[in-house]
C-alpha cells in the first residue's frame, strides 16, 4: 500500500458561482475527506485561490489535481509536499476572565508568540499564528485554564518554487490551441 | 427582443436546424417563441424528456455536430441527468437547456423547482444559470464552444423564466473561440511523437487499440495510414467500431469482455501496445493485475486526466488522435509483421468454429441473435448506422455487424443506458435521413423507451427498429446462470403484444419466429423509408460469447 501523508493542492480559478462545489465533487467521488480550506483573491484580480489540504496517496493526489485542473473554471492546480511550502494557520482562542489570575499571563503570551486580541469583562481573546502543531500545543497548554471556545482556520501557504502564476499561464497557453483551425 | 427569442436566435446563428424537447409550465416563454420558428427550427416533441436528451446524443453521434435537447424545470430538467450522464461518460457534445422559476424565487423550492446545477455538475463538462436575459448571447456562445472542442461532452445551461421573458440587447452573435483556463487541443510535443516513433519501430508485435476519439476526430484515414505503414493489427473499442473498415487485413476485431478471442489473447503477448484515444474502461482491460503486463504502451489520448487513470504508459501523447496518429503514420519505419498479423487467424478460426458460426448460421432451433444481426449487415452492406440498446442485443449487434465505409455505431458504451437505443435511433435518423438507421433493443430496453414510437409515428422518422425478444432481461439472465448459481431473480420479464404496441402507434410492425421467414421480414423492413418495429423471437437462454470473466485476465478469455 502506498503511503498516505498531508498534500496541500492549490487551485487559481475564475470567480464563479458554484466552483467551490464542482471542486469538492471531485473529492468526494473518490472519498476522500478535506482537511481544511481555504479560498481568497489571489495576487491577480479576478482569479481566486483555492488552498486545501489532504491526507491522501501521491497517485491519488495527482489524479485528483489533473481532474480538477481539467474543470473548465480552473485556471490552474497544483500540489505541493510539506517540504515545498511555508504554511500558517491561525487560532483563536476564548478564555474566561478567571484565566488571568492563574498565571502570569502577560509573559505566558509573550513566550508563545501569541497576542491578546480583546478582552471584556467576562472573557479575553488570544491569536496565535502558526503551523496547525503550534496552535495545538497552544490549545493544549490552554486547556488547564478553562478555555471556552477554539476556533482555527484553513491553511495558507507560500510555495518555495520561484515560478509565478502568470508564467505558468504563459507556458500553457504556448502549448494548446483553442480552436480547430490551427 | 425577449431573452427566449435570443437564445433562438443564437441557436440560428450556431446552425442548429433541429431541437428535441417537451414542454412545460416555466419554458413556456421559449415554446411561445419557438411557435413563429417553425421554418427555420425543426422541433421535434418527444414523448418523454429521457427521450429528447437521448434524441440529441444520436443526432450528435451521427453528425459530429452539437445536439440540443430542452425541458422545462424540475421534473422536466431531472428527467434529462441519464442521457447527460451518459454524454459525459462516452464524449458526446450536446446542450441540454432547461427553464428555472424566476430568479427571486430561487432557492424556495417554488413549484416544479429543481437545483439542476447541483443536480448535473458532476455529469457536465460546464453548467451555467443565465438569470439575465442580457447574459444569453454571451453563455450560449460559450456552452457550444465547450460542448464541441477538445474532449467533448455535455453543456447545460439553466435560464431562469424572467430571463427567458425579459428584453435584451441582442444586436450581434459573437461566436466563442476562448474561455481563459481552458486548453482543447494540447499542442503535439514533437519529444514524445520521437520517442513513440523509436519505440514502434523497435517493436516486433505492436497492437494499435483504437477508442471513441478516432472517430471522434474522424481519424480513420490516419489510423490506416499508421496501421498499414508500419504493418500494426488494430483492435477497436466498441465505440469505434467503424474506426476501420471491418474487412481491412489489418483488422483484428473488437475489444472487451465479449470481443474477438484472438484479440484478447494477443493484447497479454503484444510487445507495444498503442492505445488511441480510448480510457481503458474495466470492459477493454478485466483484472488490470492481468492486463498487458509484458507490453509497453504508448497512450495516445487528448484529455490529460485520462492519462495514467487506469494504466501508466511507457510513452504518452497528449494530443487529439488525428494529430498524433498523422505525425506517427509520417514518421515511423515501413514494417509488415506479417508473422505477427497471421498469428491473429488460428485463434479467430477457432472462434468461428466454436463461436460464430453457431451464432450466425445456425440451422436448426430457434432463430439466434447474431444470424439476424449478420443477415441485416450483409441486406446493408455493413453501410448502416447502426444503434443499439444495452445488453445482449448490444453486444450481438458489435460483434457480429460488419462496419464499413460509411457506417456508424451509436451505443451506450461507459455508461450501459438501457433504453437508449430507440431515442438515440430516432436522434440519428433526423439528422440523417438519407442513411439507413437501424437500432437493436432487446425486450427489456424497448419496454423502457418504447414511448418513442409515438415520435417517430408523429414525425414520420424511418428508424428501423429491430427488437431481439428472448421474454428474458438477458444480460443478467446470463450471469444469474452463470455466478448466481442460476438462481434467476427477476429477470423474466413479461413483454405485452409487441406487434399490437407498435401498430397502436401507427408503425407498421411484424413477428418473426420461423428462421424461414427472417430473411423476407427483413427484406420488407428495410424495403421503404417508413418506421418499422421487426420483432424477432429468439432463442429465450442464449449466451454471449466468449467471454472474459468478471476478475479474470483477458488472456483467460473463454469460448464457452
Amino acid at each position: 500500500m502506498e503511503e498516505k501523508k498531508l498534500y496541500t493542492i492549490t487551485a487559481f480559478t475564475e470567480n464563479h458561482i458554484g466552483l467551490l462545489n464542482k471542486i469538492t465533487i471531485v473529492f468526494t467521488r473518490r472519498k476522500i475527506n478535506i482537511e481544511s480550506l481555504t479560498v481568497s483573491e489571489s495576487q491577480i484580480k479576478g482569479i481566486h485561490s483555492f488552498t486545501i489540504v489532504v491526507n491522501s496517496t501521491k497517485s491519488m493526489v495527482e489524479k485528483v489535481v489533473s481532474q480538477i485542473d481539467k474543470l473548465v473554471e480552473v485556471i490552474k492546480a497544483f500540489y505541493y509536499e510539506e517540504d515545498q511550502l511555508i504554511a500558517q494557520e491561525l487560532a483563536l482562542y476564548k478564555m474566561p476572565m478567571s484565566a488571568i489570575k492563574m498565571i502570569n499571563m502577560g509573559r505566558f503570551i509573550r513566550e508563545n508568540n501569541a497576542r491578546i486580541l480583546d478582552m471584556q469583562q467576562e472573557y479575553f481573546v488570544i491569536e496565535k499564528t502558526g503551523t496547525a502543531q503550534q496552535t495545538q500545543d497552544l490549545l493544549e497548554k490552554l486547556r488547564p485554564l478553562g478555555i471556552l471556545e477554539f476556533i482555527r482556520s484553513g491553511r495558507v501557504i507560500i510555495t518555495k518554487p520561484m515560478k509565478t502564476l502568470d508564467e505558468y499561464m504563459e507556458d500553457k497557453n504556448n502549448s494548446y490551441f483553442y480552436t480547430l483551425d490551427k | 427582443m425577449t431573452g427566449a427569442e435570443a437564445l433562438l436566435q443564437c441557436l440560428l446563428q450556431e446552425g442548429v436546424k433541429t431541437v428535441f424537447g417537451y414542454p412545460g409550465g416555466t419554458i413556456m416563454p421559449l415554446y411561445d417563441k419557438l411557435y413563429y420558428y417553425g421554418d427555420k427550427i425543426n422541433h421535434i416533441l418527444t414523448r418523454h424528456e429521457q427521450g429528447a436528451v437521448h434524441a440529441a446524443q444520436g443526432f450528435a453521434r451521427a453528425t459530429g455536430m452539437v445536439g440540443v435537447c430542452m425541458a422545462t424545470s424540475g421534473p422536466g430538467a431531472t428527467n434529462l441527468v441519464t442521457g447527460i450522464a451518459d454524454a459525459m461518460i462516452d464524449s458526446t457534445p450536446i446542450i441540454a437547456i432547461t427553464a428555472q422559476v424566476v430568479s427571486k424565487s430561487l432557492g424556495t423550492d417554488e413549484f416544479q423547482e429543481v437545483d439542476i446545477i447541483g443536480v448535473t455538475m458532476p455529469i457536465t463538462k460546464w453548467n451555467y444559470q443565465i438569470t439575465s436575459a442580457d447574459e444569453i448571447p454571451e453563455i450560449i456562445a460559450k456552452a457550444f464552444y465547450l460542448a464541441q472542442t477538445g474532449r467533448p461532452g455535455p453543456i447545460l445551461i439553466d435560464i431562469t423564466k424572467d430571463a427567458l421573458v425579459n428584453e435584451c440587447n441582442f444586436t450581434k452573435y459573437t461566436p466563442c473561440t476562448y474561455v481563459r483556463g481552458y486548453y482543447p487541443y494540447p499542442k503535439l510535443n514533437e519529444d514524445d511523437v520521437q520517442k513513440a516513433v523509436e519505440l514502434i519501430n523497435s517493436a516486433e508485435k505492436p497492437l494499435i487499440l483504437a477508442g471513441h476519439g478516432v472517430s471522434l476526430s474522424r481519424a480513420q484515414k490516419e489510423l490506416a495510414a499508421l496501421s498499414e505503414r508500419a504493418g500494426i493489427p488494430v483492435a477497436s473499442t466498441i465505440m469505434n467500431l467503424n474506426g476501420m473498415d471491418n474487412d481491412h487485413p489489418n483488422y483484428v476485431g473488437m475489444l472487451g469482455m465479449h470481443g474477438s478471442y484472438a484479440v484478447n489473447l494477443k493484447t497479454n503477448e503484444a510487445d507495444v501496445i498503442i492505445g488511441v484515444g480510448l480510457r481503458f474502461d474495466s470492459r477493454v482491460t478485466g483484472n488490470l493485475n492481468k492486463y498487458a503486463k509484458q507490453a509497453k504502451i504508448i497512450h495516445i489520448e487528448i484529455d490529460q486526466a485520462e492519462i495514467g487513470k487506469i494504466i501508466n504508459p511507457c510513452i504518452s501523447i497528449n494530443c487529439d488522435a488525428k494529430t498524433a496518429l498523422d505525425a506517427l503514420s509520417k514518421s515511423v519505419k515501413p514494417a509488415n509483421h506479417k508473422d505477427w498479423i497471421d498469428s491473429f487467424k488460428p485463434l479467430h478460426q477457432k472462434e468461428v468454429e466454436e463461436v460464430i458460426e453457431k451464432a450466425i448460421h445456425p440451422t436448426s432451433g430457434d432463430i439466434k441473435m447474431g444470424e439476424v444481426i449478420n443477415m441485416i449487415s450483409e441486406k446493408t452492406k455493413g453501410s448502416a448506422i447502426v444503434v443499439t440498446d444495452v445488453g445482449q442485443n448490444q453486444m450481438a449487434a458489435c460483434r457480429y455487424y460488419k462496419f464499413k465505409q460509411g457506417s456508424e455505431i451509436l451505443t451506450s458504451g461507459g455508461l450501459g443506458t438501457m433504453g437508449y437505443g430507440i431515442p438515440a435511433g430516432v436522434g440519428a435518423k433526423v439528422a440523417r435521413p438519407e442513411k439507413q438507421v437501424i437500432t437493436f433493443v432487446g425486450d427489456g430496453g424497448f419496454q423502457m423507451t418504447a414511448q418513442e414510437l409515438g415520435t417517430m409515428s408523429a414525425n414520420n422518422i424511418g428508424l428501423k427498429i429491430v427488437l431481439l425478444n428472448n421474454t428474458y432481461l438477458g444480460n443478467v439472465r446470463q450471469w444469474q446462470e452463470m455466478f448466481f448459481g442460476g438462481r434467476y431473480s427477476f429477470v423474466d420479464i413479461a413483454g405485452p403484444d409487441f406487434v399490437t404496441i407498435a401498430k397502436g402507434w401507427k408503425v407498421a410492425s411484424k413477428r418473426v419466429v420461423e428462421r424461414k421467414d427472417l430473411s423476407a421480414a427483413i427484406d420488407e423492413m428495410l424495403a421503404d423509408d417508413k418506421p418499422y418495429v421487426l420483432e424477432v423471437a429468439i432463442e429465450p437462454e442464449e449466451n454471449i460469447l466468449p467471454m472474459v470473466e468478471p476478475g479474470a485476465g483477458v488472456s483467460e478469455m473463454k469460448l464457452k
